[in-house]
């Protein structure tokens, strides 16, 4: 079985922060990988160890600096990595999913794996829809917000439970090839050891443009536009007590007693 | 005139909440350029679901009779024949996990731009203006989207439709097509049960990521042993093992509303206040005086947890 993964590295913002225009000034932002998609890897790693798949492959929409994300990949087991980009995307402020899903789609087709994992959302733009797009867009099935994965895959399916709200989980089969979208919590991410670390450096990472993959540049225009940014205003009513923890404790328990706690 | 075909969301033999807040959404978009509003209602007892729905602004409910519970090959299906039928302007669908198994697809196979997990939407008929969050709630930023589109509403943040309407309640002659069903749904688990019940807590303390390691968890337990108070978590720690899945509150976990719930280095995002914003007075201890649980908050202590907890465990000993 061949596994796909996608991988993002995702903007942070720091606590203090100022908007320029519609985005964040560059100097309060940082780079991580996606958290959900840490989970996805982790999960398509185990899946190569249990012998369930014989390869796993990495695909990122992103510039040559996030090329440091994707070696955490590898170095975490992956065995490949696919990087797109282009000049194309260089000046778009949000790649909204239906561009997205061109591009992965074209990757997707390309590679031909059995099942594709991505983090159910990205910690940046927070879309969640590009998984379940790409699927419907390749007629491959999916499940959307998937914690457990069983490794057996019997009769050509994936047998997963999906996390629904109020901590009630659905169980559900899904005829292969599939996207998943993997929730946080599903497994454990491993750190990257030392060896993995080095391995990753030799490791293939392919760089493709568009036209590589056969996509025309106007089908990465987003259909959808950001027009402004800003801080959410507070509605916070909070009263705060100052001073130092000792003092700000004290007023806290006598609150409490006031509330009959630990009485 | 703007038409809106708004999808409602079930489980188990229940509308979920957000059904008669699309209702609300749905209403003031057709509102705005004098269009009509329609609800679908697919699988389950849909006869029964469609007189509940049945609200105050609904011009008509389209029935899908098909199927007990989601599968999201029969809503994806159903919502795109209803499309054609239609020719609604926008599609709005719950941002609830099984709205995100079907609203992309429908997206997709329409060929209409998506926006999800939206707070505010506007139209003058031309343009859809969403509002959203981005950076895990740090930001609001608004987007334009030219056409129609599919746009999914984050719970909470439309009332709940109220009155009873005289919505035209039909049934639609879906044509489901089996072999594409490449899903099958075979069954629920509650998760969780375990020794204790934070939904009965009189008093929680609440841990979040703040307590950055396993180790530091003690220092929580003794507070909540001095309070004589219930440890439960925000997702992190319960997703990292440190903590059983049944002390988890928020949207995934449990809601719950105690007398008194202290969030302990936890900063709030929007699915953890889903679960415990209906607690009588809550107390927050962050380092971040913009964390977004000082908006909910009604006292706070801003400083190091790794100070203030053991000083007020102190209090209590």
């Amino acid at each position: 079985m061949k596994i796909l993964v996608t991988v993002k590295e995702v903007a942070t913002v720091e606590d203090e922060f100022e908007i320029e225009g519609t985005g964040i000034a560059d100097q309060y932002l940082g780079a991580d990988l996606n958290e959900w998609d840490d989970y996805a890897i982790e999960e398509a790693v185990q899946l190569q160890e249990a012998g369930v798949a014989d390869e796993v492959v990495t695909v990122t929409i992103g510039p040559e600096e996030c090329e440091q994300t994707i070696r955490q990949a590898l170095a975490k087991g992956a065995d490949r990595a696919v990087r797109i980009w282009d000049d194309s995307l260089e000046d778009v402020d949000l790649l909204d999913v239906g561009a997205k899903t061109e591009i992965l789609s074209a990757v997707v087709e390309e590679e031909d794996p059995d099942l594709v994992l991505t983090g159910v959302q990205a910690g940046d733009d927070s879309f969640g829809a590009t998984g379940v797009s790409v699927a419907e867009n390749l007629g491959y099935q999916w499940g959307a917000v998937v914690n457990h994965l069983e490794h057996g895959f019997d009769d050509d399916a994936a047998s997963v439970r999906r996390e629904l709200e109020g901590g009630v989980e659905e169980l559900t089969e899904i005829e292969l090839p599939a996207v998943l979208t993997i929730q946080t919590g599903i497994n454990e991410p491993r750190y990257a050891s030392l060896r993995g670390i080095r391995q990753a450096q030799r490791k293939e990472l392919d760089v493709k443009a568009l036209a590589d993959l056969g996509i025309d540049e106007s089908a990465v225009d987003s259909q959808l536009e950001l027009t402004d940014m800003y801080e959410p205003e507070s509605e916070s009513d909070v009263t705060t007590w100052e001073g130092s923890p000792e003092e700000a404790a004290g007023e806290l328990a006598e609150l409490l007693r006031d509330k009959g706690v630990a009485q | 005139m703007t038409d809106i075909l708004a999808v409602t969301d079930h489980r188990r033999g229940e509308l979920r909440d957000v059904s008669y807040e699309i209702i609300t959404a749905g209403r003031q978009l057709a509102n705005e350029t004098g269009g009509d509003l329609h609800l679908a209602v697919i699988s389950g007892t849909v006869d029964e679901f469609a007189e509940k729905l049945n609200r105050e602004g609904v011009d008509a409910i389209h029935t899908v009779d098909y199927g007990e519970e989601f599968n999201h090959d029969v809503y994806a299906q159903a919502i795109t024949q209803l499309y054609d039928e239609l020719a609604p302007q926008y599609v709005l669908a719950p941002n609830s996990v099984n709205g995100l198994d079907y609203a992309p697809a429908v997206a997709t196979q329409l060929d209409l731009p998506i926006v999800t997990d939206t707070i505010a939407l506007e139209t003058d008929g031309e343009t859809l203006i969403a509002t959203r969050e981005m950076y895990g709630g740090k930001v609001e930023t608004t987007n334009e989207l030219e056409g129609g589109a599919v746009a999914t509403i984050r719970s909470a943040e439309w009332p709940q439709a109220e009155g009873t309407g005289d919505a035209a309640i039909e049934a639609f002659d879906a044509d489901i097509d089996e072999d594409a069903i490449g899903s099958t749904v075979n069954g629920f688990e509650e998760v969780g049960g375990g020794d204790v019940d934070i939904t009965e807590a009189d008093v929680l303390v609440s841990v979040g990521r703040g307590i950055e390691e396993e180790d530091n968890l003690p220092l929580i337990e003794e507070l909540a042993d001095a309070l004589g108070a219930t440890v439960s978590s925000s997702r992190p720690i319960v997703d990292n093992g440190w903590l059983p899945k049944n002390r988890q509150v928020g949207q995934s976990g449990k809601v719950v509303t105690p007398d008194v719930y202290i969030a302990i280095g936890i900063s709030g995002a929007v699915q953890h206040v889903a679960g415990m914003k209906g607690s009588d007075t809550i107390v927050a201890i962050n380092t971040d005086p913009n964390a977004p649980i000082m908006d909910i908050a009604d006292y706070a202590i801003v400083d190091d947890l790794f100070d203030v907890v053991p000083a007020l465990t102190e209090a209590f000993q």
